[in-house]
């Protein structure tokens, strides 16, 4: 076998064996972009019932509440990153993270200090090699996250905007997330948690033309907001890291396909270089044949004279 | 037939039951509370603790509760809470185990709910 022709065999199995584990890759994030959409699917009932129940209390009462008031001048806001742990999902984490670097942008050209919040390893560490100050970073749970992981990452957050901006809390707080619009489209979106805006969320509920009734509160409207609003939160954030989850393997998912796809292509191309060069080896060797076939020929015939 | 509400018991990431019921016990900070068919729109925080929802057809479903919300209105009620459970959903002997390495620990908290998880256990 001629070199070139062992070269180019080399190279197919090479990229055969890529493509094989792209392929593996792509159909393991397929059965999890299922499984992270079931689990979007599951948590709607609470996520619904809850925005219910704080458009009952914010709009049943006058309470007025930290969490519901905007501060009168806004000095510094709270931006939850979310992000995965690991990378192989095309420009999944670059969105993302431009979408939160345009974020903390507009809020810094408003006057506000940003405090940023990450969650997943990937958006930590493009945070850390620019040294840029994190807040606090949470790891090891993107790829399927529990309620427990949300509570968790929603404890501090909460912490800062009870405190007083004076002393280190924050006023607003923000969260940029990757929706998950459909298996093919997933967009990097931002928005306000915190402080809430009652219109905003009585328009998301999806019961808009019912009239919500005037609730007994127990034990008072205060109290139940109190406790409602950072179960909102928290359930809010656990949405946003289903979505994000549920974004991240489908855009895996799309990036092995065209990893696969790219793989295959290659083959082909190695294959067509390879069969070409064998068939020049050949050529080669019958014309050396014919050519010394025929130098003999001529020698014979020369010495029959 | 007697009047009805419909009970959907929700907890943070799936719905742990749902159905027709004719009566539901359940304990607010401010004590227990029977919500039964016409009730007048509530909405209250509820402490960790077994809830009784009695079915139309004369079962009774008891489940444990972790904190959350009780929230009715028209005939309608639901129950938010971060963690819910099904009386029968509850392994007795786990829950035994953790209670008393809660005791052991000194952890208030996982004490509550192991203990919480033994009553509605019980009361099944």
């Amino acid at each position: 076998m001629g070199a070139q022709l062992r070269v180019y065999k080399r190279r197919i199995r090479s990229v055969t064996a890529t493509k094989k584990i792209t392929k593996a890759m792509e159909m393991i994030a397929a059965s999890r972009v299922v499984k992270a959409q079931r689990k979007v699917a599951a948590s709607t009932p609470y996520a619904r019932e809850l925005t219910r129940a704080v458009t009952a209390v914010g709009t049943g009462s006058n309470t007025k509440h930290p969490l519901t008031t905007e501060a009168d001048s806004p000095s510094r806001a709270a931006v939850l990153l979310l992000t995965s742990d690991r990378g192989l999902a095309g420009a999944f984490n670059s969105n993302a993270i431009k979408a939160a670097e345009q974020l903390t942008e507009r809020l810094e050209r408003d006057g506000r200090q940003v405090d940023t919040y990450i969650v997943g390893r990937r958006g930590l560490a493009h945070y850390n090699f620019r040294e840029r100050k994190v807040v606090e970073s949470f790891a090891g749970f993107t790829d399927e996250p529990a309620y427990a992981d949300a509570k968790k990452v929603a404890a501090p957050l909460i912490e800062a905007i009870e405190k007083d901006t004076a002393e280190g809390g924050v006023d607003e707080l923000h969260i940029v997330y990757t929706e998950f619009v459909s298996m093919m489209t997933q967009t990097a979106v931002d928005s306000r948690l915190l402080p809430l805006s009652l219109e905003e969320v009585a328009q998301e509920s999806t019961t808009k033309d019912e009239i919500l009734p005037l609730y007994d509160f127990e034990p008072s409207a205060e109290d139940v907001l109190d406790a409602l609003l950072p179960r909102y939160v928290e359930s809010r954030i656990y949405n946003a890291l289903l979505q994000s989850a549920a974004s991240k393997h489908a855009a895996t998912r799309r990036a092995m396909k065209s990893a696969t796809d790219n793989a295959g292509e290659l083959i082909n191309t190695l294959s067509r270089l390879a069969n070409a060069a064998r068939q020049a080896e050949i050529t080669q060797e019958i014309s050396e044949i014919v050519g010394g076939a025929s130098a003999l020929a001529d020698a014979n015939a020369g010495s029959d004279n | 037939m007697a009047a009805e509400l419909h009970v959907a018991l929700v907890a943070a990431d799936r719905e742990v039951w749902s159905g027709e019921a004719t009566l539901v016990v359940a304990r607010t900070t401010s004590g227990d509370i029977g919500v039964m068919p016409g009730h007048q729109p509530l909405l209250g925080v509820l402490e960790s603790g077994p809830v009784t929802i009695r079915t139309s057809d004369g079962g009774t479903v008891v489940a444990a509760v972790h904190g959350g919300f009780i929230s009715f209105a028209d005939n309608k009620l639901s129950l938010l809470a971060e963690v819910a459970e099904l009386s029968d959903e509850i392994d007795v002997h786990r829950a035994e185990r953790k209670l008393e390495q809660a005791k052991a620990e000194g952890d208030a908290h996982a004490e509550r709910r192991a203990d919480v998880r033994l009553r509605a256990a019980a009361g099944r």
